[in-house]
């Protein structure tokens, strides 16, 4: 047989093989070593962290190529980079720099208020945000094959991540429960592909693996993240904004390996200096909330 | 019981192939937790997280005492940590006489499945068909000497698999597959070193 390059199974294969781990938001070669000493298991290679895009304001847009590829020869480990929502010609730029993981994010100012980037037309894996089931389902219809509930991205405030996640592992867990006759409703009723709610429904689980982000800020978020049941965690601006992102990164590390280990808990989390400042997603505008773009 | 080192990667998916072929588990994450195992998976995943996270929590050294003694079986990653050589400056188990190469087949775009031939799978299996291999971001072993042995070869005569005595290492990963072969014949080489 033939051998066969970027299948689904390798493209979903990639995330399984970053489970339990830390993927950290990277804005230069220097923070990307960082982030691979202290344990990163993938960076996501970006000009500005999601904090500094809410402070700076404007339009965002994938990051500078010569950035990204500085990134890469930086590291070892895989780097991912953002796409716009909706916007395929920059995914076939990242392809083209032969990043390992695009991620189509909500992050960056939407290029498309309709439509997402159909990923199946691509050999490089995507990951697409969710706040729910049936976004999670209407991504992977489009060909994601890795998911992260959204939270609410440079903040630093863990509270959206919570709820994203609970959304998702709740509806699932409703799913699993339901009566065989209620489940095309239930399909409709999220908008999601009814072979992917019964794929959904046999594993217990979503199909793909599934990362918590958005205002991770301390290793007891990230073990919070774990605990209630998702596969691994995205750091963004929680440790390149903080007093040590050498410490910082690599306490979270330790905190998602031993997520559910209360005493190794409490030793990771002492003297890591200043966590980043962060804002109180109470006090966002609705039109400053990331995690409402997505469709 | 079989131990999965638990730290990072794909150690669930080793897991619950080990339970459907009826072998009991444990999940490692700490030294303690080898104690009175018979043999120990070290699953996919990034190999420079898995190092450190097994630096930083004292299991390098009960690692390869444990690997003195009885089986190990490296997915990948794992096979990495099992090298004696990496060509990079990060913390290996140096158990097995091989060298690998990371990433030996260039970024994620070019990860890719394959049959492969392991004649050796015969013990556990009468079945002859090839085993599905899936690499992704794999390695490549590029050299075998001492008592390691070469298992399984790419059609052009790159090395994926090797064994030597109760080690072996496989850069591909078996646990991604619903195929439980190389389990099998992994859960035979821990019997033979209980026994010997």
């Amino acid at each position: 047989m033939e051998s066969q390059v970027s299948t689904f199974k390798t493209k979903k294969g990639l995330a399984q093989m970053l489970k339990g781990g830390v993927i950290m938001d990277v804005v230069t070669a220097e923070h990307a070593k960082i982030a691979e000493d202290a344990g990163a298991v993938a960076v996501m290679a970006l000009e500005r962290v999601p904090a500094d895009i809410r402070a700076d304001g404007g339009v965002a847009r994938m990051s500078d190529p010569e950035l990204i590829i500085q990134i890469m020869e930086s590291v070892s480990i895989p780097v991912m980079a953002k796409a716009r929502i909706g916007h395929f010609v920059e995914a076939q730029i990242l392809e083209a720099l032969e990043v390992d993981y695009i991620d189509e994010s909500e992050v960056l100012t939407p290029a498309d208020e309709e439509y997402h980037i159909n990923k199946h037309a691509f050999k490089t894996p995507f990951v697409c945000g969710c706040r729910n089931l049936g976004e999670a389902l209407r991504r992977i219809g489009e060909g994601a094959a890795m998911i992260r509930t959204k939270g609410e991205a440079g903040t630093g405030d863990v509270v959206e991540a919570v709820r994203h996640a609970r959304t998702v592992l709740g509806e699932i867990n409703q799913l699993v429960n339901m009566p065989e006759e209620e489940l095309m409703t239930f399909a409709k009723n999220i908008g999601a592909p009814y072979e992917l709610v019964m794929e959904t429904r046999q594993l217990g689980r979503l199909p793909v693996v599934n990362f918590a982000a958005g205002g991770i800020a301390t290793p007891a978020d990230a073990a919070l993240m774990m605990q209630l049941g998702v596969d691994g965690v995205f750091v963004g601006s929680g440790i390149f904004k903080s007093g040590d992102p050498a410490k910082r990164a690599a306490a979270i590390v330790k905190a998602v390996a031993h997520y559910d280990n209360p005493q190794i808990l409490a030793e990771v989390s002492r003297n890591l200096g200043e966590p980043m400042v962060g804002r109180n997603v109470m006090d966002l505008a609705e039109n400053e909330r990331l995690a409402e773009r997505g469709w | 019981m079989v131990g999965v080192l638990a730290l990072q990667g794909s150690f669930l998916e080793h897991l619950k192939m080990l339970r459907q072929i009826g072998v009991d588990v444990r999940e490692v994450r700490l030294p303690e937790q080898l104690e009175n195992l018979d043999g120990l998976i070290i699953p996919g995943g990034e190999s420079t997280t898995i190092g450190k996270l097994a630096v930083d929590f004292g299991l390098l050294e009960p690692l390869r005492e444990f690997g003195k003694e009885r089986a190990i079986w490296g997915t990948c990653a794992g096979a990495i940590l099992l090298s004696k050589d990496a060509r990079r400056d990060q913390p290996l188990l140096e158990l097995m006489d091989i060298t690998v190469e990371r990433n030996a087949f260039g970024r994620q775009i070019a990860s890719f499945e394959i049959d492969l031939e392991i004649p050796a799978l015969k013990e556990v299996s009468n079945e002859d068909a090839p085993f599905h291999g899936v690499f992704i971001r794999a390695p490549l072993i590029d050299s075998v000497s001492g008592k390691a042995k070469v298992l399984a070869s790419l059609p052009d005569g790159r090395i994926v698999a090797a064994r030597q005595g109760h080690l072996l290492a496989t850069a591909f990963h078996p646990e991604l597959t619903d195929d439980d072969r190389v389990h099998r014949y992994f859960i035979n080489m821990v019997i033979e070193k209980l026994a010997s």
